[in-house]
């Protein structure tokens, strides 16, 4: 088996994979849940008029106004509702015959601008401490290869699991109103945490490899770690991904997107792990070599 | 020798950790309650005095795991407060005793466990309470917004007029019991000029009446009996308990020393939670039977020691949330059911490198030496990047904090349940004879390869 041969052919599924999702993302962008963009949600039971609802919330003088229904629920969507106004709200709601609101989220402007600045940090933070962290314990891995190629191809995988969770996630939002909120951040994070474990297990291998020292070339011994370090990589990640996946199909709906982004993200680790990050490793060494000769 | 007894070390310990975590994560409430002999000793040594005496060795376990607001059903409320017209040394002190007047009245709920934390978040100070089990949750809002005016009023005239004593000197109030007759009472205590006015206004209305106004409504008329002096006074009255317990907490509501402003609310119901719950043990115990298959048959006999490890695990973790009362969120079973697949994980590395180390032609001892010391290496870099992502999770605070705490601890008790657990198990049986059968491990004989 020889995956590092056709890396140029993986490098174009990899982009086949992303480019749908960047192109939704562009167009579309991303649906983002009110604890990023602000604002209350009112979520009511036991009645399905919509209009009469919406009449109550326009009288309550609501801004921003979106209303939906499910086969349950009615959704309210708006900007910060005050206390007054949902109080004056509800007296009216209680009016009518069976409706409950059995939901109220409000979240303020300076809450939801901390929030989205908290998520760009912790995954630019996560990214960072990978590189350096992966440099730190491949310091030792003999020549040719460098310890901080390590670090940076592992990390492109990364980026490439998240670019493509983001694109799939701006895809769903636009077909099934599905959003992007903490969660989905944690999710991707999560994920990542899974990426990294697959490919550090490769480069593990790789750098045993590497120090037992054979008359392979560099992209021989690479490729063979990748095929010794499979069954590994399979197992691992097959574990990983039954257990998400039984939890998206019986667990609770308040985390259902949350499980499955973790769902995808198992996948796309999997498949980066195995196809692309050990081939960037590969492909990085082969163009400094080609330098190298060329002075 | 010395080799075989310390695998017979590690056995114990093995068992009595087992024994230890099983004791406390016994569902019902469970006591341990060793007879105590009366010891007297006394250490006369120099440098070194040691007294002991009586009867300590009596202890309860009694735990619960806690769950968390998603769970319960309740509600979460962050506050803003303006603090603008407080000087600046003072602005902490005043979060402070905003933190106390609100923990007052939301414990008029009679909660389990409300939490009340104050935070600062660049000029912004904030209190975020969270009302676990909470029922009616506008009423709660009410009570804890309330910026009230609490006036003390005197009769002059056929009418009740101001005093100038209002809730800005009145420190705290609290149900007490007379000491005579063991009835409940309101304790009110004021500050040092508080006190003064206090006194000045009891001293000329002896005999009369003093009414106390919350927001215009007359809560209690208590009369005078005598001067108070000192600022610390009892309203007597034929109160219940629960009387007296809501004139308290209304006398403390005139003491919010700043107005707060909601900037962030959620409320889950209850029943959302218990649905949640179900369907995730529903999910775990699939989850957990489906890893089991797995490693069974693709690994083998090996396959029953991660099965023996995961069981380990489980009731580690069980017993860790109970001892350190750790909160159970939604996130955090989801981080949980994770973990499983995390620790697993462990035993894949660990038991392909002892296949691998079989295959080599190693004897199983070896082998299973091999592979625990070899995969250390992969073991150890994986997950430590999966416990940075912990850390960087737990800052994010809320709902993610719940699942990166579990899922952190998931991952450190899976390593020493594998490392420890499972090495343990794996030790005491790789001296048999009936290890050297290679189709136990699922690994082809090494003459093939």
């Amino acid at each position: 088996m020889n995956i590092i041969k056709h890396r140029k052919w993986w490098y174009l599924l990899s982009l086949l994979i992303v480019l749908p999702g960047v192109v939704s993302l562009v167009i579309f962008g991303l649906k983002l849940s009110i604890d990023f963009t602000g604002g209350t949600i009112i979520e009511i039971d036991g009645t399905k008029d919509k209009t009469q609802i919406e009449k109550l919330a326009r009288d309550a003088k609501f801004e921003n106004l979106t209303i939906s229904q499910n086969d349950k629920y009615i959704l309210i969507r708006s900007k910060v509702v005050s206390e007054e106004k949902h109080k004056k709200f509800k007296v009216e709601l209680n009016k009518i015959k069976g409706a409950k609101e059995i939901r109220i989220e409000t979240v303020g402007p300076s809450i939801s601008k901390e929030i989205t600045t908290r998520a760009f940090t912790s995954v630019l933070l996560a990214s960072v401490i990978i590189v350096i962290y992966l440099a730190y314990v491949f310091r030792k891995v003999p020549k040719p290869a460098s310890s901080l190629r390590f670090g940076v191809t592992a990390v492109l995988g990364i980026l490439h699991d998240a670019l493509a969770l983001l694109g799939i996630f701006s895809i769903l939002g636009f077909l099934f109103n599905v959003e992007i909120d903490p969660l989905f951040i944690t999710a991707v994070l999560t994920v990542i945490g899974f990426s990294v474990h697959d490919t550090v297990v490769i480069y593990d291998r790789v750098r045993e490899n590497l120090i037992k020292g054979t008359s392979e070339t560099f992209e021989g011994v690479v490729n063979r770690s990748i095929v010794e370090m499979l069954d590994r990589d399979i197992s691992t990640s097959f574990l990983a991904f039954i257990i998400v996946f039984i939890l998206y199909l019986f667990g609770g709906d308040s985390i259902r997107y949350f499980v499955l982004t973790m769902v995808i993200g198992i996948l796309l680790g999997t498949y980066s792990s195995i196809f692309n990050s050990a081939s960037l490793l590969v492909t990085w060494q082969n163009i400094k070599d080609r330098k190298a000769h060329q002075k | 020798m010395k080799k075989k007894n310390r695998i017979w070390l590690r056995v114990i310990l093995l068992l009595a950790l087992v024994v230890l975590a099983g004791v406390i994560s016994w569902p019902k409430e469970t006591k341990i309650q060793i007879p105590k002999p009366n010891i007297n000793f006394e250490s006369k040594a120099p440098f070194v005095k040691i007294k002991f005496k009586g009867d300590l060795v009596n202890f309860k376990i009694n735990y619960k795991i806690k769950e968390g607001l998603d769970l319960q059903g309740g509600s979460s409320i962050v506050y803003v407060a303006d603090l603008s017209k407080i000087p600046d040394k003072d602005k902490s002190k005043a979060m402070d005793s905003l933190k106390k007047v609100i923990e007052n009245r939301v414990n008029a709920f009679g909660l389990t466990e409300p939490i009340v934390r104050t935070s600062k978040s660049g000029n912004e100070y904030r209190v975020s309470v969270e009302l676990a089990g909470i029922k009616n949750t506008d009423e709660a809002l009410d009570l804890i917004g309330k910026t009230a005016q609490l006036e003390f009023k005197e009769f002059k005239n056929n009418e009740f007029v101001l005093t100038g004593l209002s809730g800005k000197e009145l420190k705290k109030a609290d149900v007490t019991f007379d000491q005579n007759t063991n009835e409940p009472q309101v304790s009110i205590q004021f500050n040092s000029a508080g006190a003064k006015k206090f006194e000045e206004i009891t001293g000329r209305n002896v005999g009369q009446p003093i009414a106390i106004y919350l927001d215009d409504k007359i809560v209690s008329a208590p009369k005078v009996n005598e001067k108070i002096v000192g600022g610390n006074a009892q309203i007597t009255g034929k109160f219940t308990f629960n009387e007296a317990k809501t004139l308290s907490i209304q006398l403390n509501a005139g003491v919010l020393p700043a107005s707060i402003k909601v900037i962030e609310q959620r409320t889950v119901g209850a029943s959302l939670g218990q649905e949640s719950i179900n369907k995730s043990l529903i999910a775990a115990v699939l989850g957990i039977i489906a890893v089991c298959i797995y490693m069974l048959v693709y690994y083998r006999f090996l396959g029953i020691f991660s099965t023996i490890g995961l069981g380990l695990y489980l009731l580690f973790m069980l017993a860790i949330f109970k001892l350190f009362g750790v909160t159970i969120t939604m996130a955090g079973v989801a981080g949980l059911i994770l973990s499983i697949g995390m620790s697993m994980e462990t035993d894949v590395l660990v038991f392909e490198r002892i296949r691998e180390e079989l295959r080599k032609g190693h004897s199983f001892i070896s082998a299973s030496k091999l592979g625990f010391r070899r995969a250390w290496p992969s073991v150890r870099d994986s997950n430590a990047v999966s416990l940075i992502i912990c850390a960087i999770l737990y800052t994010a605070g809320g709902m993610i904090r719940g699942f990166a705490i579990t899922l952190a601890l998931g991952i450190i008790v899976g390593l020493f349940t594998t490392y420890f657990g499972t090495k343990t198990l794996v030790d005491l049986i790789s001296k048999r004879k009936f290890t050297s059968r290679n189709w136990l491990f699922r690994v082809e004989k090494w003459e093939d390869k």
